[in-house]
């Protein structure tokens, strides 16, 4: 039975987890304004607000999604708000509805409702409206009618407004202001409630539970939820479901409910580890490793101080990485698990020298190298029954280098043509150690191991890169495809190899590498 | 004044086809399509399917009880195929279910058996092979071929761009109910409910009053919905004729991108010659049209584009000739534009090339070229209430042209990496459809004895304001406050063969005989209140409500007039017709005045192009444009910015791509990128030009639906104009979208070679 709040109504249902909350919305609840334009996460016209209340009961922290992406299930205890529990009696607008309106921000209207929804959730987050993070809120959302100018003169104007915003009793500011309903404020205590329920339901069954689990993962299982990804391939078109695989874990549901919404609903036994406990949280270890839960989320690693005081660009370069409702949802085990050569995070972290540790159904685990998990295109290391439970890479020391580039048709929420990251150790001129690795090159996400390799020991020149280069087109086998032809793709990650040392080492000879 | 739909679009209220309550027992369809791009149908086997739980029956073209035909243009295009497959994505049969999903797995047990053909996607090679869809057309002025010899400069090119998907974020979709005499009635998300309702008729085998179409709203058409909303709604029509249940058809995102065509993708050969002075004295151009599998409006695109292949410029000696290849895509359609941008692509790529040749910046020979009043076009209209010369005065003082260019040339002296770019884009687009007779429509005006106020019209509210203009032109015309009008549905029961919802003119048309019907009621009203209040009928109006004589409020108001004049039993209905005047165009020898006027204007774009990546921005688009007498700028500054930014997409990373099997790749919005608010230019001026608008606009307020796209072009031309910052080179082809693809390998072209072709064709 899943539980949850919807607007201010209690929802009690037994439709499948693994069921697109979207449809629950609209053809279940019949509450329209959600709109379906792509049910693949790329249009934000089903943007939702998603509350989860705080570990200490006392708030709840709402989160934009695409209810096309979300599982029913990972819907359970929390508070899903849809623009009809925002709008106020009678036709008053809100601030933010008021805002598009005046500015002309809305043309046909058929994506208006996600901008309204995304726009409302920044205005309830604890982070300060900067004109900046105003327009962040809203980089998931697509208008065709292209009125986005008139979108960033709504943006600019609710940003002013929000500047009043206190830090303290936010959410009675916001009531006070229209900004939501006064029902939000017994949200915490409702969901509190549900959260006990939960608590008392769980020890009693948790025997049953756990066995049930054993049989389903027998069934074979694979996390699978990206924040960037879906089913990607290297001539990604396409949304073939792969056959081989037989998810029974879902995370974010990023990936899956875009490439199986339809076998998946129908799937018995299918389940959900977005918010199961312990799978969440960053910490540094004092072996000096970081380790992260398997369904941390991109936002979280944008989010996370620890992260930012190891890698300072870190957020920029997760901004590149899909969208704001997307990040909200997509887990890093997840981008690993669907194994598309081109993800983002997965590029990320094999650069940062990653590893990842198993569960089997026996309780056992073991830790696995990132760059050996993958054996051929889709294919993983990994048995049926093995889930994700960790990740973990060596911290970065200061003075480390790492960086992040890709390249898109579209610089936001798009898959990457070319992606790749480097991490480098470099001491008087000479470069220690390396790892650089690269996306959309090869059958699976690669760690270019000859090309790190051949940098190791080697003096930082124009020179070196160049002879790098040599040594990484022959590690490299792109192929054309939508995103672009091999030709491209070898050109492309040339450039972005220059890039990483460009960055690193702005004192380079330019003309020599170009 | 505002847009009054957006009040209800915030609170997620408005009803759009899909939000629309299911009727009981409404049924759900499912269209099966070719796998294959061409091929003799040998069997369709549907019987699993039939067994599959919750499908009622699998309608194929044998079901039919009319004409198995939806052709507008030309009679080619089967509603449902038989005997062969012209186009991956074609509908071949019709699965009805009790739920949607039943519909869409039950497509996966219908087996097919098709002879392929060879499958032709270049419409170069169709032209070849004797593909066309309609003969050839030539527009002419003067000599081309004399003239060459007295050209001081003549250069020749090809130039060639890409289709765009129309990505309304609504996919197409109709949902029709049986009626109790035998017909259907249904709503549909179309621009076109005539054509929705004619073709259905022709397939029920109908007269077209038992086909009743209804239109609330679209969420997004762009053209795509003008002639390609017909087949969901015959289809769903034909389900519900033959089942006499509900049938509710909704494409979802990939099937929509799959079946549907989109804007058509040209390639061209151009040559075009100057005197001493840099003076056009002659252009020649080619265009062949990639039109999909059948004619589709693609006649009518294809001489729009001859309409416009010169834009703004006045070229004495035109050779304009179009061929309208027939490929094995989807037939491709309207879109915003309607193959004007195509025609203006490839005189800016001559420009360009000349430009380049000669050392000269673009804007010299633009300049120097734009039209003057009086000037004719190729087809013999002459140029009337001419801006060309003022919007662009006006761009390049407002916006400092010498000044944005000076930025951009000491901005590329000192970066290495990162090098601007800079150019002007000009427009004259032609406003009025070019098929003279489509340039009519009727509204019907009821005032209630409340004096509260419907109207009927022939416009389709898709996002582009029109409602609100009509309500606009219909309080201002009677004297009341808007608040007191409600824009009725677009109903073919209420107002009967209409033109769609396109080329621009839909306000200028549907609020000029609005105006007329409220004007024909205003004029009642007041005979009636200069009898019954015994006033002197000179010098009567309404004014805010308020019954005026000679300037002095009379005892009498709106509400009591209108109350007043039903008890005396005065009609308070009006219906009144609008045929543009003045128009006329003989296509045998295509020459005459089709168009109302012209609307002009003038952008300047500046880029930035990351030379390392191969990744770009659009700095500022700056926009001078000739709104006339604009009477709601909130609506046409949305259309202005919008369209210029959709137009930024079709040069930019919108990439419409086929493979040789007419296969398309670029199948969903992970593949098929449009703006997102980063893409659009950081800066985007509108400078509303002091025109005085045309006395056939809509109180003076000039047509701004499509005009705006084409400013999207001087994108391509200023990433064109970095990329030789860095690169020096000349050797470039035309060839848009530019995408970061393109720019990089035109960075690097050393690394790729010239025998680049790559496995994927971009049609």
């Amino acid at each position: 039975m899943i539980e949850f709040l919807l607007n201010d109504q209690p929802i009690r249902t037994s439709e499948a987890p693994a069921s697109a909350l979207l449809d629950f919305v609209r053809y279940h609840e019949q509450l329209k304004g959600t709109k379906i334009g792509c049910r693949e996460g790329d249009c934000g016209a089903c943007t939702v607000l998603v509350g989860e209340l705080s570990a200490d009961g006392q708030m709840v922290n709402y989160q934009s999604m695409t209810s096309c992406l979300t599982p029913l299930g990972n819907a359970h205890g929390k508070h899903i708000v849809t623009v009809e529990g925002i709008n106020a009696a009678g036709s008053q607008l809100t601030p933010v509805q008021k805002a598009i309106v005046d500015e002309g921000g809305s043309q046909c209207g058929f994506c208006t409702v996600g901008f309204v929804m995304s726009l409302t959730g920044h205005s309830l987050s604890s982070q300060p409206a900067t004109k900046k993070s105003t327009i962040a809120a809203i980089d998931g959302n697509i208008c065709r009618c292209t009125g986005y100018k008139s979108l960033e003169r709504a943006a600019a104007r609710l940003t002013a407004e929000l500047e009043q915003r206190p830090a303290e009793n936010a959410l009675a500011w916001l009531s006070d202001k229209q900004f939501v309903p006064g029902y939000f404020a017994d949200i915490p205590a409702k969901l509190a409630k549900l959260r006990l329920n939960e608590a008392q339901t769980t020890e009693a069954s948790s025997a049953a539970i756990a066995a049930s689990a054993t049989v389903h993962a027998n069934g074979g299982s694979q996390v699978s939820t990206s924040p960037n990804g879906h089913a990607q391939n290297q001539n990604d078109h396409g949304h073939s479901p792969i056959r081989q695989f037989t998810h029974s874990l879902i995370g974010g549901g990023t990936d899956l409910l875009v490439q199986r919404l339809e076998e998946l609903r129908e799937q018995p036994g299918v389940r959900l580890i977005f918010d199961q406990p312990g799978r969440r949280g960053i910490r540094h270890e004092t072996t000096g490793r970081v380790v992260l839960g398997a369904a941390t989320t991109a936002s979280q690693l944008l989010e996370s101080d620890l992260l930012r005081g190891l890698l300072p660009n870190l957020p920029q370069y997760l901004k590149l990485v899909s969208s704001t409702p997307i990040r909200n949802m997509g887990t890093v085990a997840g981008n690993f698990i669907n194994g598309s050569p081109i993800g983002d995070l997965t590029i990320m972290f094999l650069a940062l020298g990653a590893s990842i540790t198993l569960l089997g159904t026996a309780g056992t685990t073991r830790e696995l190298a990132l760059p050996d998990l993958y054996l051929g295109y889709k294919k993983l290391a990994k048995a049926a029954d093995e889930q994700v439970i960790e990740i973990s890479f060596p911290a970065p020391l200061a003075g480390d280098f790492f960086h992040f580039e890709k390249v898109s048709k579209r610089t936001h929420l798009d898959i990457a043509s070319v992606n790749s990251a480097a991490w480098l150790r470099v001491e008087n001129g000479i470069i220690q150690a390396a790892r650089v690795s690269a996306g959309g090159v090869g059958p699976v996400p690669l760690l270019l191991a000859r090309t790190s390799a051949f940098l190791q020991g080697r003096e930082l020149t124009a020179e070196t890169v160049t002879a790098a280069n040599e040594v990484m087109q022959a590690e490299i086998s792109p192929i054309s495809d939508v995103r672009g032809t091999t030709d491209y793709k070898r050109l492309l990650l040339r450039q972005l190899l220059w890039a990483h040392f460009l960055e690193f080492a702005p004192e380079l000879a330019v003309d020599e590498l170009i | 004044m505002n847009h009054l739909d957006p009040n209800r679009h915030v609170r997620g209220e408005s009803q759009y086809l899909d939000d629309v309550p299911v009727q009981q027992g409404t049924l759900y369809g499912a269209v099966f399509e070719s796998p294959l791009a061409h091929g003799v149908l040998r069997s369709l086997d549907f019987s699993a399917a039939l067994a599959a739980p919750g499908v009622v029956r699998v309608l194929t073209a044998q079901d039919i009880p009319g004409q198995n035909q939806i052709g507008g243009i030309v009679a080619d295009e089967p509603l449902l195929a038989e005997g062969h497959v012209h186009f991956r994505g074609q509908p071949v049969a019709l699965v009805l279910a009790r739920t949607e999903a039943q519909a869409h797995a039950a497509l996966k047990l219908i087996k097919v058996e098709i002879d392929p053909l060879p499958v032709i996607t270049d419409p170069r090679v169709a032209a070849a092979q004797g593909e066309l869809i309609v003969p050839p057309r030539t527009f002419r002025l003067g000599d081309s071929a004399a003239a060459w010899a007295t050209c001081a400069h003549v250069f020749e090119g090809v130039a060639e761009n890409g289709g765009q998907e129309h990505l309304y974020i609504e996919t197409q979709g109709a949902y029709a109910f049986p009626t109790e005499m035998g017909g259907v009635r249904m709503i549909s998300s179309t621009q076109g409910p005539t054509a929705v309702q004619r073709h259905t008729a022709v397939v029920l085998g109908l007269g077209m009053h038992q086909v009743e179409v209804d239109v609330t709203r679209l969420g997004g058409g762009f053209g795509g919905k003008e002639d390609q909303a017909t087949p969901w709604g015959a289809l769903a029509a034909l389900g519900a004729f033959i089942t006499k249940k509900p049938v509710k058809l909704v494409l979802d995102r990939m099937a929509d991108m799959r079946m549907t065509g989109k804007r058509h993708p040209y390639s061209s050969d151009f040559k075009i010659g100057f005197d001493k002075d840099l003076k056009i004295v002659a252009y020649e151009v080619t265009f062949y049209q990639n039109a999909g599998a059948a004619a589709d409006l693609s006649p009518a695109v294809m001489e729009r584009t001859l309409f416009h292949a010169t834009n703004a410029y006045f070229v004495p000696n035109v050779t304009a000739t179009a061929f309208s290849c027939r490929t094995n895509l989807p037939p491709n359609t309207a879109f915003r534009g309607f193959g004007g941008p195509q025609g203006m692509f490839v005189i800016e790529s001559a420009l360009a090339k000349a430009a380049e040749e000669l050392g000269l910046p673009t804007y010299e020979l633009q300049r120097r070229n734009l039209l003057r009043e009086g000037d004719l076009f190729s087809y013999r209209q002459a140029a009337e209430m001419c801006h060309a010369e003022q919007a662009w005065d006006t761009a390049a003082r407002e916006f400092d042209l010498a000044g944005m260019r000076a930025e951009v040339e000491q901005f590329n002296q000192t970066n290495k990496l990162k090098k601007k770019g800079f150019a002007v884009m000009p427009i004259c687009f032609g406003i009025s459809f070019t098929k003279t007779p489509m340039n009519q429509t009727r509204a019907l005006v009821h005032i209630y004895s409340d004096g509260s106020v419907g109207i009927s019209t022939g416009a389709v509210e898709m996002g582009q304001g029109v409602n609100t203009k009509i309500a606009q032109v219909a309080a201002r015309t009677l004297g009341i406050s808007i608040s007191r009008i409600k824009i009725e549905t677009t109903n073919t029961t209420r107002v009967a063969n209409t033109s769609p919802s396109a080329a621009s003119a839909t306000a200028d048309l549907n609020g000029k005989a609005t105006e007329m019907a409220c004007a024909a009621l205003r004029k009642r009203l007041l005979e009636h209140a200069s009898t019954e209040y015994t006033l002197n009928y000179e010098g009567l109006e309404i004014h805010d409500e308020q019954v005026l004589a000679a300037g002095v409020p009379a005892d009498t108001n709106w509400e009591k007039l209108v109350s007043s004049a039903f008890w005396k039993r005065v009609a308070l209905t009006e219906n009144a017709h609008y045929a543009t005047p003045d128009l006329h165009f003989d296509a045998t020898v295509n020459q005459g005045h089709p168009f109302a006027y012209h609307v002009y204007g003038t952008a300047l774009t500046s880029v930035t192009v990351d030379c390392l990546r191969g990744t770009y921005t659009v700095d500022a688009l700056r926009i001078a444009h000739d709104f006339g007498q604009s009477f709601n700028e909130v609506i046409d500054r949305g259309q202005i910015e919008g369209g210029a930014v959709q137009g930024i997409g079709w040069m930019t990373m919108e990439e419409v791509a086929y493979n040789d099997e007419g296969h398309l790749l670029s199948n969903s919005l992970n593949s098929y990128k449009i703006p997102d608010i980063y893409a659009a230019p950081k800066v985007l001026d509108v400078h509303f030009l002091d025109t005085p608008g045309h006395p056939k606009a809509i109180l003076r307020s000039k047509a701004v639906g499509e005009p705006p796209l084409m400013y999207g072009i001087g994108t391509y031309f200023a990433l064109r104009d970095a990329v030789r910052a860095f690169q020096g080179h000349t050797a470039l082809p035309f060839s848009a979208p530019m995408t970061p693809e393109k720019v990089l390998v035109s960075l690097y072209p050393e690394f790729v070679g010239v025998s680049e072709t790559g496995a994927v064709a971009r049609a």
